[in-house]
């Protein structure tokens, strides 16, 4: 862990050596989500409402998932852009340093430039939670910071699955692009809204509703059964990431065998 | 003769290489069907290498160099063969093993290349676990000999490529490795950055007994440095010995320089 920050501080004495390229990228992932976000505010402002839910509730959702996810690219940001790292043969280097291969990709990049997305999703996330009449305790706070906790190793295994696919593949991958932006995009409205397969697939296979619609209806004292249930959900998010580490352990063994 | 350091017996590697024809039929049936040719890249190689020995490991492109290189680095899982090195079989101890090993791509950096090196030095200290005082003695000793002080303050991305080739020398010796592999460190380098780095090669193998294995398509290099040639060719070792009984094998004649007799050698073995 100590070794990580080590990482982290020299990619970030990096940065600063671009400084003004920092300042305009994070401004444009100010930006972007902003878009989207406005889209969201106008489609309630015209409709009222959305299969019973409101504006500031959807917007919760909103912040969320979109605050998981720029946590995720800043941090796991080197599996994301791991195929450069394959194809530029660095990952030779990683393999003769004495540290496991997940850690030194987890440090081989960081995405400071996400702060402004981050800023973004703060900004919404708060403006939600302070218009929301919700009665705040405990338990419901620890499970906001578990749900994002949650998303982030959601976001984080799918961009490990993507990296793993480089080791038998390095060009097309926009299919991570479908996982991950288009996971993200769907899981910032509530999923009761999908359709039946969808919200299949979005809570056992990926599971982003458990990290973020279901346990939102706790939050929001909208669900039925039991509150413990819905509390500790968004730990499917870590359960997730396990199989994701699993598979990426063995696409390192493929590599080591077959050198490409 | 000294302790063995490496052994490899028997070490069999190769590759299914996807077919590539020419046409656009060709290339679209690519997509669905592909044709794998198998390239054996190593066939039963076997050597061994002492304590202390400086090593040229030659041969022409694709011979299989890097590959071997791979495998003793613990990169690469062969097909077959054994391996030990120092103890360690390198690819199932990788993370155990490589602490006592150092590697040098000629032609990939190992530093980070916006921040000063000794930035990067010092995260090499944390990755390696190395000790304080062991990191600040060999800094020290390191950079006293390959002249780094005036440019370790730089960005690696500022310096040219000889000095950066002494960076990352030293890069890969921080941690007191007992094995040092280079691969093709001389690449590219002008005479007097050449000249340095055998002498230093030299000394660090003299007085801190590294064993070093290199690769290097410059003669100069082999005659400058290695006590023992490994000449490989097609995947197969194909010479084994010292410098002096090749040129004994081809009678002593001053005028005939090295590379007209590796090319003799290469032409006798048809590759």
């Amino acid at each position: 862990m100590r070794l990580y920050f080590k990482y982290v501080s020299i990619l970030f004495k990096s940065q600063l050596q671009y400084r003004a390229s920092f300042w305009l990228l994070s401004f444009g992932q100010f930006l972007v989500p902003f878009t989207v976000f406005a889209g969201l505010y106008f489609m309630f402002e015209r409709f009222g409402q959305l299969q019973g839910w409101t504006f500031f509730e959807a917007a919760l959702c909103f912040g969320i998932i979109h605050m998981a996810f720029s946590l995720s690219e800043c941090f796991a940001r080197g599996f994301d852009a791991f195929s450069g790292l394959v194809r530029r043969g660095e990952f030779d280097r990683l393999l003769v340093r004495p540290r496991s291969t997940v850690l030194q990709v987890l440090g081989s990049q960081f995405e400071f430039t996400r702060v402004g997305r981050m800023l973004q999703s703060a900004i919404v996330l708060g403006w939600a939670l302070y218009s929301l009449p919700v009665e705040w305790n405990t338990a419901k706070v620890t499970t906001l910071i578990l749900m994002i906790v949650g998303g982030v190793f959601i976001f984080a295994g799918i961009y490990i699955l993507m990296a793993t696919l480089c080791f038998w593949t390095i060009q097309g991958l926009e299919i991570a692009n479908i996982l991950t932006d288009g996971g993200r995009e769907m899981a910032q409205y509530p999923l009761n809204i999908y359709e039946r397969w969808v919200k299949i697939f979005f809570t056992y296979v990926i599971p982003f509703g458990c990290v973020n619609y279901l346990p939102l209806l706790y939050i929001l004292g909208k669900q039925d059964g039991n509150e413990w249930f819905y509390m500790l959900l968004p730990l499917a998010g870590i359960l997730f990431l396990l199989p994701c580490l699993a598979i990426w352990h063995i696409g390192v063994r493929h590599y080591r065998s077959t050198g490409s | 003769m000294q302790d063995t350091i490496i052994q490899l017996e028997g070490i069999g590697k190769s590759f299914k290489v996807a077919k590539r024809s020419a046409g656009l039929v060709q290339a679209a049936k690519a997509l669905l069907v592909r044709d794998y040719n198998v390239v054996e890249a190593l066939k039963d190689i076997s050597f061994s290498i002492g304590k202390g020995e400086i090593v040229g490991y030659i041969g022409p492109n694709g011979a299989g160099k890097s590959t071997t290189i791979k495998v003793m680095s613990g990169i690469l899982v062969p097909d077959e063969g054994s391996c030990q090195i120092m103890g360690y079989t390198p690819w199932t101890d990788r993370v155990t093993y490589v602490k006592n090993i150092g590697v040098v791509f000629g032609q990939r950096s190992q530093l980070w290349w916006d921040v000063p090196v000794i930035d990067s030095y010092e995260l090499l200290k944390d990755i390696y676990k190395i000790p304080r005082q062991m990191y600040e003695d060999n800094l020290r000793m390191l950079s006293e000999t390959l002249d780094l002080a005036e440019f370790i303050r730089t960005p690696v991305r500022q310096l040219s490529l000889g000095q950066r080739m002494r960076c990352e020398i030293a890069a890969s010796l921080l941690h007191s490795p007992s094995l040092l592999f280079l691969d093709e460190p001389t690449i590219g380098l002008d005479a007097v950055s050449k000249l340095a780095v055998r002498q230093f090669i030299k000394t660090i193998n003299k007085e801190q007994g590294v064993t070093v294995i290199l690769t290097t398509h410059d003669m100069a290099d082999i005659e400058a440095l290695a006590d023992r040639i490994l000449m490989i060719g097609k995947g197969t070792l194909l010479y084994d010995g010292s410098l002096e009984q090749l040129r004994g094998r081809f009678g002593v004649q001053e005028k005939e320089s090295l590379d007209e007799m590796i090319v003799q050698l290469y032409k006798e073995h048809q590759i």
